[in-house]
């Protein structure tokens, strides 16, 4: 049973990538194409960004110098999801929440000021050969991190169902987006009580048997991924999940984004910045 | 030309800038090219595995940070068999961090990590000695002594002993080293802090207290640098909040004949190619020949001793 998405090559070793040609991690100021608004508290930040920065994976993620705006000064960089990456017209895309001082200061953001974005960074979801029909279920902002599989399984011709979780219609943001790259869609939402798990787990366990699924793909919540590893592990479907932390210098060096994982009977750490923020579905943990 | 090269006792450095053990790992290079740096530091490795402490392992304070990360380790044997050897491609001087529990465990992994491939062994005395009464060895003169004479018998390489700021005998704990067999102090570790999350009341740090690094820390450990600097003949190396040139030129005034650089490079990835270039320039613009003109260059000659040698604040 193919339980573990985790690729060991994948995961390049540190030794053959120490002197590299160019560097693949970079540090550059791009410059503010559009920061709006588009419901309650989520914000869409379009950056303008040189292409050699746009090389990524989906569920990886940048680390962002937040302005001194609006009164606050954060001190550290803030690790945001990419939630689109167009090399073509240059543009990198952030879909996020104003949470604290960080993210209230990029809300601060206007067209034409620079921002400096540390990045790609991480180690993204990985999508197996021969794989056809992926299921990606997640809840609020979290469906930022998911929606460049959406264009990648497009770009592969696989069939992508996104299941989609908020708390009211109008906070489903991004939906649009996943249709537009040619997933089916399914909303769900606690106000009309159909994001209930046993809702969840009907919808799940009818689309195994109707079309089977390769794959599952979540982030960022506790009953989700209850669930996921509950059916995961019934029907023999891999899967993986992007887990948060805070982060210091997200490039793997100071320790500080270490979450716990289950792997071969044993409890270890890893780090989210490095070896994940994408990890084996079966492998995380409750936090 | 300005000549940036400074000798740290043996180990010769092409500039005077390198990273703070903690904040420093082969991962860098996925930014930079690391052989631009002076030396690298090693993350502090401990003779046995060590899991570290809870998270939330940092957070901010105004314009600086907390951590509790608290050491992690794979150990010993893991470090000599699969990180040493990651270094074998870069031509600065290799500084490895070290640590331990007890004056004992302290000498097997000093003789464990004195492999060929590296250059100095940098002694993190920060840590608390569990034999007495868990108190920080660097805490007191006489543990610091103790603990660097044990490592001295065991290893020819050169010994750099960390220094902590929570101590009220800096001088006296400096010469303790020097006469325990350091060949060179490093000044300064983390401050002893903690922040409190006034909505929850929670400590914001998992581990509740933490130490103190970034521009913050900057004018204590500077402090401590001076003060070493006038207490041993050894070189002293500065660190502390340094984020600009400024910063490392004031440490290198202050007596620091080189200096790390930590929590900058959290926020600035290329703070330490950048410092190089702009000491470079700095030295130039104030026509210096070398860099080793600048050390320990402070103007206090004036000054009283009784202003030199002040342990408490007015
Ligand atoms: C890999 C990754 C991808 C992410 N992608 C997105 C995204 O696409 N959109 C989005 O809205 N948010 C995303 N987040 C969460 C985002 O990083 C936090 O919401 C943000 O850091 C909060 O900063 P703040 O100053 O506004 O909040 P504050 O609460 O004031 O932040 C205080 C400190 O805690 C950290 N912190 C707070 N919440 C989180 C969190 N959930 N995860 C990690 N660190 C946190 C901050 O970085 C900061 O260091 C992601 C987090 C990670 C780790
Ligand atoms: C996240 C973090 C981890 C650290 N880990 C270590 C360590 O393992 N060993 C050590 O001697 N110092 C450690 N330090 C202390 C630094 O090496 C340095 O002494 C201190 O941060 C002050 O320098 P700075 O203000 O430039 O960061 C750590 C600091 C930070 C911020
Ligand atoms: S944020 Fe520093 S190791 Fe992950």
């Amino acid at each position: 049973m193919e339980h573990s998405l985790t690729n060991a090559t994948a995961r390049v070793p540190a030794k053959s990538r120490l002197k590299p040609d160019t560097f693949p991690i970079h540090d550059v100021t791009c410059t503010v194409k559009s920061n709006e608004q588009i419901n309650g508290e989520y914000y869409l930040l379009i950056l303008s960004a040189p292409s050699e920065i746009l090389d990524c994976r989906p569920g990886q993620f940048f680390h962002l110098l937040c302005p001194s705006k609006g009164g606050g000064n954060p001190f550290f960089r803030r690790p945001m999801s990419i939630y689109g990456y167009f090399p073509a017209s240059g543009e990198l895309h952030f879909l996020y929440k104003v949470v604290g001082e960080g993210t209230r200061a990029m809300a601060q953001l206007e067209t034409g000021e620079g921002l400096k974005v540390l990045g790609p960074l991480g180690t993204g979801f990985t999508i197996q050969d021969g794989w056809q029909n992926l299921l990606v279920v997640a809840r609020g902002v979290g469906l930022a991190t998911l929606t460049p599989l959406a264009q990648e399984a497009l770009q592969r011709g696989l069939n992508l169902t996104a299941i989609c979780s908020a708390r009211s219609p109008e906070m489903l943001m991004s939906v649009d987006r996943f249709r537009e790259l040619g997933a089916n869609v399914i909303l769900v939402t606690d106000s009309e009580g159909s994001s209930g798990v046993e809702n969840l787990e009907r919808m799940i366990e009818a689309q195994i048997a109707q079309s089977g699924i390769d794959a599952f793909y979540t982030c960022g919540s506790n009953r989700l991924l209850k669930l996921l590893q509950r059916l995961g592990a019934q029907h023999g479907i891999p899967g993986e999940i992007a887990l948060e932390q805070q982060m210091a210098c997200g490039i793997g060096m100071c320790q500080c984004c270490v979450r716990s994982l289950r792997r071969g009977g044993k409890i270890i750490h890893e780090r989210v910045c490095k070896e994940g923020p994408v990890f084996d579905l079966q492998e995380a943990m409750e936090w | 030309m300005v000549d940036i090269a400074v000798k740290l006792g043996s180990v010769e450095l092409k500039n005077p800038i390198m990273p703070a053990s903690g904040t420093f790992s082969e991962d860098l290079a996925g930014v930079f090219d690391l052989d631009l740096l002076g030396a690298h530091v090693t993350k502090t490795v401990t003779p046995e595995k060590r899991i570290g402490n809870p998270t939330p392992r940092v957070c901010e304070v105004q314009g600086s940070m907390l951590n509790s990360i608290g050491i992690p380790s794979k150990g010993a044997s893991h470090f000599v068999r699969e990180i040493i050897p990651v270094y074998e491609i870069f031509s600065p001087p290799l500084i490895v961090s070290i640590s331990a529990n007890t004056i004992d465990e302290f000498a097997r992994i000093c003789e464990k990590v004195s492999v060929p491939g590296v250059a100095a062994i940098e002694v993190n005395i920060s840590c608390p000695n569990i034999e007495e009464d868990g108190k920080a060895f660097a805490m007191r003169p006489s543990t610091t002594l103790r603990v660097m004479k044990g490592l001295r018998e065991v290893t020819d390489l050169p010994l750099w002993a960390k220094l902590t700021p929570n101590t009220g005998e800096t001088p006296d704990v400096a010469r303790a080293a020097e006469s325990g067999g350091a060949d060179a102090l490093v000044v300064s570790n983390t401050l002893l802090s903690m922040a409190i999350d006034v909505k929850t009341r929670r400590p914001k740090l998992g581990n509740l207290m933490g130490g103190l690094s970034g521009p913050a820390l900057k004018p204590i450990a500077l402090r401590m640098a001076y003060q070493c600097a006038k207490a041993v003949d050894i070189p002293v190396i500065g660190c502390g909040g340094i984020a600009t040139v400024e910063d490392v030129v004031e440490y290198l005034i202050a007596g620091a004949s080189a200096v790390q650089v930590g929590t900058a490079t959290f926020t600035n990835p290329m703070v330490m190619p950048h410092l190089i270039e702009e000491l470079r320039a700095w030295l130039f613009a104030e026509k210096f020949q070398s860099v080793n003109d600048l050390i320990g260059s402070v103007r206090d000659d004036e000054a009283a001793d009784s202003v030199v040698f002040m342990e408490a604040a007015p």
